[in-house]
């Protein structure tokens, strides 16, 4: 065939001109503002160039809580959230009756809005003058003291945070891993039947290592999922998440970028910088311990 | 172990929503197998053999119908607890496991007084792979492995445990041609060596005969024909039988019996004993003698020489097929455009017209 | 020795059923904790204001079920506006999206051209850049360009997805070169070809694509909330944010889940049409938001 290249550059041109001026330009102007010290949005103009936003934003205390917010939010929900969508799946695939059923209705949560649910968890979590809101009653029939899930203590805050990010993270996980589940073949685990094998041992020696790759895909996701960890921040606790104490990192760049303290792009800049670092390095940890551990 | 199976059926909810018959896979399946034989399940595609393997396996549940393994019943019982070994079409090896991993894998789930230490795995895996000759691939993975080496390493896998039974299916269809000659020595000599009742399923005719002890010929899950290889090859018991077995296959004519003799078209061919009336004549390609008197006179094609014998391809207008195939001894010379054969009686079938059931003749 | 069997059997059988009964009892306490929050979004959204604040302990059915919460949740609050403007918005996100992407693919899987391979491994490194790093600059640049609270605004900058471009161009790859050469033979322009023959072939996943970009663009709150500030180009996600933090003049939760529901069902209702489609898609490899 001959070269079209008039032609075919000007199919190109719509999506090129939006990645580069939406994508490539923007990436390479985060690096740029990230080391241009007191940069005025309204004026255009800076100081000079340095790590000075770096120093900023790892000294300012709401980062370091927003920080703090988000490691513990990955470290709860990624390795909870895969379990318990590992066990869902694995009872999923090893029933046939209503299967189809279920499989619709643990979907539901990943077609809705985020931000209208969160409120129905909200309103369900929530202590206020007139009620004790539904959990607060059904943890009162174990003996349990009353808490103010969305303006209360702390633990039980971050606690409400981590279920609702779970609610919301099972379908996706869920789902691949019950098409993972589908696609080992029977004629394994007939072979491991007629060898009176046990299920504990089916699971690890032959359901594990096959669905391995897709186990470790979910994981990297998770990972790279629960560092971005903002909306549902908001659903719960409101816009201004600082004074919540429910800040997550992404929220700290969204709030120096516009809102009651904003305004402050380079800010907002070294902070996404930084996460980005975190998250390259968390991925890269990840991938070389699948390498390790997935056969094929 | 002997297996003994009785008026074994299985079938299976029908598809087709409208239809609410329904699909039977095996029908009234009564069979003996004897201790330490090595049987095929014949027939082509979709007759039921794969099914009654998985019966016999226990993955599937019959709808009716025993299976005994000795005296013990084992009808109702899960394959986990039958002691069967099975080698899988498409081999099943785990493919994260080494060879050494795969062979051990069964052993490492005995329980109680079986249970193994880590030496008696090690040795017995040892000695499973070298009856398969695999002894020097242990460290290796299953896709590292050519065709022939997986089929053995999942032939020692069912051996490993001495299984009672042990069942093939269709096990040399993933193999190229000239391994599959190889491997179906093979797993005779195998099989002699552990005189562990063997069943195994095929569509391959040439392969059941040359290694079964037994065959068992199958259509549209009803045994057609049990016995020797060359028992049921000399002696079928039906046209679907006659037409199934051998290469090349046997040619069929239309033909009639009228006064105690046997006519293709206009000639008399042969001498019997039945009363008259309209036949199907099968006749082994090898049944056919060149003979310049002989009756059976046919329109040369052409001649194939093949060594030590020759095939010569004939028309017949009362031939079933466009052209038949006849193999005679190399030392006689055709030529011309017609050729005349002499029959052999006892190569030439008669069939029921309709019902396709043998005819005997005295 | 047969009495052994069938006493093996039996054991197993009784085992099978608890497992089962077990596994049953796991899942639909799961589609529980799934399907509750719908329930009760839409049981308070029936309640009345006073008998909802009047019930310490809530009840599981509405003693006295009303719609008007419904009324209250489009006149108290500008919720159809909302509503208009994420269905605006929806709309043409999705359509120049199409526009952009479909021809984009075209030419990488079916036309020649210097570079085509390079670029398009940079096409494919461009899907790991994380969205919190660009949306700083794309927010100074529309601020720049004086479009904070304008469609265009709100949409440029969500145009584009190169996971779509690749996803797209995976499937027009998939179609054999003969097909092309064919109609090349007939004198078929480029365009009509992809008009009339790529298009129409690879539809499904037109169809994915499309619906998937539209739960992205119906669900999308960042964004919106960074580059507008005046009510009248909100979406519903901010819409019901604000109606969170200022409400219906008190605090009116049965009227706030009335706005809920409004809010959810397009989506669940558009899922339950493309049920298959929407899952298969979304295995295919796309992640939430």
């Amino acid at each position: 065939m001959e070269k079209n290249n008039f032609k075919a550059w000007l199919y190109l041109l719509p999506a090129i001109i939006f990645l580069a001026v939406f994508l490539v330009y923007p990436l390479i102007d985060v690096f740029i503002y990230s080391f241009e010290e007191g940069y005025n949005s309204a004026s255009g103009s800076s100081f000079g160039t340095g790590i000075y936003n770096y120093r900023y934003v790892l000294r300012d205390p709401y980062f370091l809580m927003a920080l703090k917010n988000t490691l513990i939010l990955v470290l709860i929900t990624v390795p909870l959230s895969t379990a318990l969508a590992l066990v869902i799946s694995l009872g999923l695939s090893s029933v046939k009756k209503l299967r189809e059923l279920f499989q619709t209705v643990y979907f539901l949560p990943y077609v809705t809005n985020t931000l209208a649910v969160g409120l129905v968890f909200m309103i369900l979590f929530q202590k206020t003058e007139y009620s004790n809101g539904l959990i607060n009653l059904i943890l009162g029939i174990f003996g349990i003291s009353p808490i103010d899930f969305i303006n209360g203590p702390y633990f039980a805050k971050i606690t409400v945070l981590c279920i609702y990010t779970v609610w919301v993270v099972l379908p996706f996980k869920i789902l691949l891993l019950t098409s993972a589940l589908a696609s080992v073949k029977q004629d394994y685990y007939n072979a491991a039947m007629i060898d009176n094998t046990p299920k504990w041992r089916v699971f690890t020696k032959i359901t594990l290592p096959m669905i391995s790759p897709t186990l470790f895909y979910l994981i990297i996701t998770g990972f790279i999922g629960a560092f971005k960890a903002y909306s549902d921040a908001v659903a719960l606790f409101g816009t201004d998440l600082n004074a919540a104490e429910m800040n997550t990192v992404v929220g700290y760049i969204y709030d120096m970028l516009y809102g009651d303290g904003g305004g402050y792009p380079s800010y907002a800049s070294a902070a996404a910088i930084i996460l980005f670092a975190i998250v390259l390095t968390v991925t890269v940890i990840n991938l070389l311990v699948s390498r390790k551990h997935v056969h094929y | 172990m002997k297996v003994t199976l009785q008026n074994l059926t299985k079938t299976f909810p029908s598809r087709n929503k409208k239809e609410q018959k329904e699909v039977v896979a095996v029908s009234n399946f009564t069979f003996e197998i004897p201790d330490g034989t090595l049987i095929g399940l014949l027939g082509p595609s979709g007759c039921g053999k794969s099914t009654t393997l998985s019966l016999i396996c226990g993955l599937l549940k019959p709808t009716s119908g025993k299976i005994f393994f000795g005296d013990d019943e084992v009808t109702h019982l899960s394959p986990e607890n039958r002691g069967v070994g099975m080698v899988f079409q498409n081999y099943a090896l785990y493919p994260h496991l080494t060879v050494k991993q795969n062979i051990t894998f069964p052993l490492e789930n005995l329980k109680g007084k079986d249970k193994m230490t880590k030496q008696e795995m090690a040795q017995k895996a040892l000695e499973t792979a070298k009856l398969v000759q695999i002894e020097e691939l242990m460290d290796r993975k299953p896709s590292e492995l050519s065709g022939g080496q997986q089929q053995r390493v999942a032939i020692a896998r069912a051996l490993v445990k001495m299984p009672r039974v042990l069942l093939l299916d269709e096990p040399l269809s993933n193999l190229d041609a000239r391994l599959r000659l190889a491997t179906r020595e093979e797993i005779r000599r195998i099989q002699q060596k552990t005189k562990i009742t063997t069943v195994f399923v095929t569509h391959d005719q040439e392969e059941a005969m040359s290694i079964s002890d037994l065959i068992v010929v199958m259509k549209d899950g009803i045994v057609q024909q049990i016995g020797k290889p060359q028992e049921v090859y000399n002696d079928p018991c039906n046209l679907f039988v006659a037409k199934f077995l051998g290469t090349p296959p046997i040619n069929i004519f239309k033909g009639k019996v009228k006064d105690r003799k046997l006519y293709i078209g206009n000639t008399a061919v042969m001498d019997t004993d039945i009363p008259d009336m309209p036949v199907t004549v099968g006749i082994r390609p090898e049944g056919f003698m060149a003979d310049e008197k002989g009756e059976f006179e046919c329109e040369l094609e052409r001649i194939e020489v093949m060594g030590r014998d020759i095939s010569v391809i004939a028309k017949h207008e009362q031939c079933e097929t466009p052209v038949f195939r006849a193999i005679i001894n190399g030392e006689n010379e055709i030529q011309g455009q017609k050729v005349r054969f002499s029959l052999k009686p006892r190569k030439v079938y008669l069939f029921d017209n309709e019902k396709g059931s043998r005819i005997e003749v005295n | 020795m047969e009495n052994n069997f069938e006493k093996i059997e039996k054991a197993a059988k009784i085992r099978r059923r608890i497992s089962k009964t077990f596994i049953y009892l796991m899942l639909s306490l799961w589609a529980l904790a799934v399907l509750f929050p719908f329930y009760w979004m839409i049981l308070s959204s029936i309640k009345s204001y006073s008998s909802y604040n009047s019930e310490y302990i809530p009840r599981f059915y509405p003693a006295d079920p009303t719609f008007l919460n419904y009324k209250e949740a489009f006149t108290g609050v500008p919720l159809a506006d909302y509503f208009l403007n994420t269905l605006i918005f929806t709309l043409i996100t999705t359509t120049l999206m199409l526009l952009v992407i479909v021809p984009c693919a075209f030419a990488f899987s079916r036309m020649n051209f210097r570079g085509k391979n390079l670029l398009f491994t940079f096409f494919l490194s461009l899907m790991m850049i994380p969205n919190e790093l660009v949306i700083i600059t794309n927010f100074v640049t529309i601020t720049n360009l004086d479009m904070r609270n304008t469609f265009a605004g709100l949409i440029l900058p969500s145009v584009t997805s190169v996971f779509y471009i690749y996803l797209l161009k995976e499937n027009f790859s998939q179609i054999p070169d003969e097909l092309y050469l064919a109609a090349k033979v007939d004198g078929t322009s480029d365009l009509k070809y992809l008009l009339k023959v790529m298009l129409p072939i690879c539809r499904p996943t037109v169809i994915t694509v499309t619906i998937l970009k539209v739960i992205e663009c119906w669900n999308s709150y960042v964004w919106p909330r960074l580059i507008t500030d005046d009510k009248n180009y909100f979406l519903v996600s901010n819409g019901i944010q604000e109606i969170r933090e200022n409400g219906f003049g008190r605090e009116n939760i049965p009227a706030m889940m009335a706005a809920v529901v409004v809010i959810s069902v397009p989506l669940i209702i558009l899922f339950l049409i493309f049920r298959k489609k929407i899952m298969e898609g979304v295995a295919r490899g796309g992640t939430k938001g």
